[in-house]
């Protein structure tokens, strides 16, 4: 059997807009002091490992790990960073701990999207430069496409997802670390510039500044900590082919087979009756309603009419992005996974204050690595 | 080639086959441009070379002073404690004499990028910057050096308010 494992401390920046007053490093050690803090842990003394997920070219400049170490704790001890979303290095850090490799593991995500002025050229650049770029079409135009074939396929529509941004914006006004919460009608969604139709330009993730720091560490090592610890019960990761002309346009089948492997993992059968809620990525609309089908939390098609019934909503049986999700809160690049799994933490700590949902014992955090990718990680959190 | 065929003709692309069109290529410029926030300590840093001045920070946990200045210690793991300081002497830790610019240009003036030990900062601490007004053959590890400034009106906040380190009388 091997080692359980489990988030013992959490911390994160002020999430903004811009940021303008401090340097990506000074925003990290500003997560990263938190996160220490709330677990107990001298990082310089306790921790084993640091494991950190950033993309050069969001940074602008290559090897960015290299940069990483000294606001985190981490000079002369073992770095490494992973080219994936957060949860893919909350993976790696339960498995560094269940391998016995490392008994406390720190995992850093962060966005400094603001430092970006070509942001839509730089993520251009995270397309095929011989059959895909010459187009020149902007590189939101991949979602316009996925979420017509959706709706088209599942017979979910075009105004249940303009309920998903209502829904989200207003659940992000109670939330402290959201920038974006607003209320808005579905007229607002539905009337707003078009920009890639069916997506409007309020279906759209706005993005935002801000870093996450969690500290992980092994059953055995939980005992000398302050922090409450927060089991990691499961997690999967999954990519389904990149081809853009044979992808599986209706569905998000990376996200079915993470889950499958998280559920498997934490002994799930009926995601439905076993889990208590889910933040689940919706850095567009139609991605919760997608999400939560390929999750299977819900039949596929049905998502959306469990929002007009008020189920995901935070009242309802199966509340999904409590937090107000990233298009309340803000899309934090890499860190977005990380941010998913700060507020099921909170959730089943107790801890989120005018989000709080009573009786929580289980949740569901999911992420996709945003355009073009087709990559998802699942992680299932229980409380202890 | 096997021992039947003797010659094996074929047409290799030339650089005119490409300049020309004839065959597909493509071409992307990456318009990627960045705006990065100096943040708190290296702001601070860049003013007061505006300044004509090298400014560090004290860390009341191991009381080094570091530099270039920074808000916590990466040893202690703690936000420092105040701004210091330190001269725009020094003395040069390591160097080299580089006939090769950044172009891959050769040179006959080689550029020399040391890393300097600043006086004030604590053991270690300094900066990496040029050597200049010295012969290639005289620079040597210890050497004592002094900044070369810029004109206060020529200095915008840059690492290049600096033009360079030159040898002290008698280092
Ligand atoms: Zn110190």
């Amino acid at each position: 059997m091997p080692e359980r494992v489990a988030i013992v401390g959490v911390g994160h920046s002020d999430i903004r807009s811009i940021t303008p007053g401090l340097s990506c490093k000074e925003m990290m050690y500003e997560a990263a002091a938190r996160a220490y803090e709330d677990a107990g842990v001298n990082p310089r003394k306790d921790v084993d490992s640091f494991i950190c997920v950033s993309e050069d070219f969001w940074e602008g400049t290559s090897i960015y790990d290299e940069y990483v170490p000294d606001q985190l704790g981490g000079a002369l001890r073992p770095v490494h960073t992973v080219t994936g979303d957060g949860i893919h290095a909350l993976a790696c850090a339960a498995m560094l701990i269940r391998t016995g490799m490392a008994r406390v593991v720190v995992v850093e995500g962060h966005s400094k999207h603001s430092d970006m002025r070509t942001p839509a050229h730089i993520h251009n650049f995270a397309y095929d430069p011989i059959y895909h770029r010459p187009l020149e079409a902007h590189p939101h135009h991949l979602a316009g496409l996925e979420m017509n074939r959706f709706l088209h396929v599942t017979g979910n529509t075009r105004e249940q997802c303009g309920l998903v941004v209502k829904k989200n914006l207003a659940n992000a006004l109670l939330n402290p670390r959201a920038v974006y919460g607003a209320r808005v009608s579905l007229e607002d969604v539905l009337g707003a510039p078009p920009a890639f139709t069916p997506l409007g330009e309020l279906d759209i993730a706005r993005p935002a500044d801000g870093g996450f720091v969690m500290v992980v560490a092994g059953e055995r090592a939980i005992a000398g900590l302050a922090g409450e610890p927060v089991w990691i019960t499961g997690y999967g990761w999954c990519t389904d082919t990149p081809a853009l002309d044979s992808r599986q346009w209706g569905e998000a089948a990376y996200a079915r087979l993470a889950a499958q492997q998280a559920y498997r993992m934490a002994g799930i059968t009926d995601p439905f009756r076993e889990l208590d809620f889910a933040e689940v990525d919706d850095s567009f609309s139609y991605k919760e309603l997608e999400h939560l089908e390929a999750l299977r939390i819900c039949r596929p098609g049905e998502a959306g009419s469990w929002l007009e019934e008020g189920v995901t909503l935070p009242s309802g049986d199966f509340p999904v992005n409590v937090s107000g999700g990233s298009l309340g809160v803000g899309h934090l690049l890499e860190a977005t996974g990380l941010h998913r799994v700060y507020e099921v933490v909170l959730q089943l700590r107790g801890q989120a204050g005018g989000n709080q949902l009573p009786d929580v014992a289980r949740g569901l955090a999911q992420s996709w690595r945003n355009l073009p990718t087709t990559t998802g990680c699942v992680v299932i959190l229980e409380r202890a | 080639m096997t021992v039947k065929i003797k010659e094996w003709p074929g047409t290799a692309l030339s650089s005119r086959d490409i300049e020309e069109g004839r065959v597909l290529t493509v071409r992307h410029k990456l318009k990627a441009e960045y705006a990065w926030d100096a943040g708190v300590a290296i702001g601070r840093y860049l003013r007061e070379l505006k300044n004509g001045r090298l400014v560090a920070r004290r860390c009341g946990g191991c009381d080094r002073i570091l530099l270039p200045p920074r808000m916590f210690c990466e040893q202690c793991f703690v936000p420092t404690d105040e701004w210091v300081y330190v001269e725009d002497t020094g003395t040069v830790n390591t160097f080299s004499i580089c006939y090769v610019r950044w172009d891959v240009a050769r040179l006959k003036e080689p550029l020399l990028p040391a890393v300097i030990n600043v006086d004030g900062a604590s053991p270690g601490m300094g900066i990496l910057h040029l050597l200049g007004e010295v012969r290639p053959e005289d620079v040597h590890i210890g050497m004592r050096v002094r900044a070369v400034w810029k004109s206060p009106g020529e200095r915008e906040g840059a690492i290049t308010d600096i033009k360079y380190w030159k040898p002290v009388q008698g280092g």
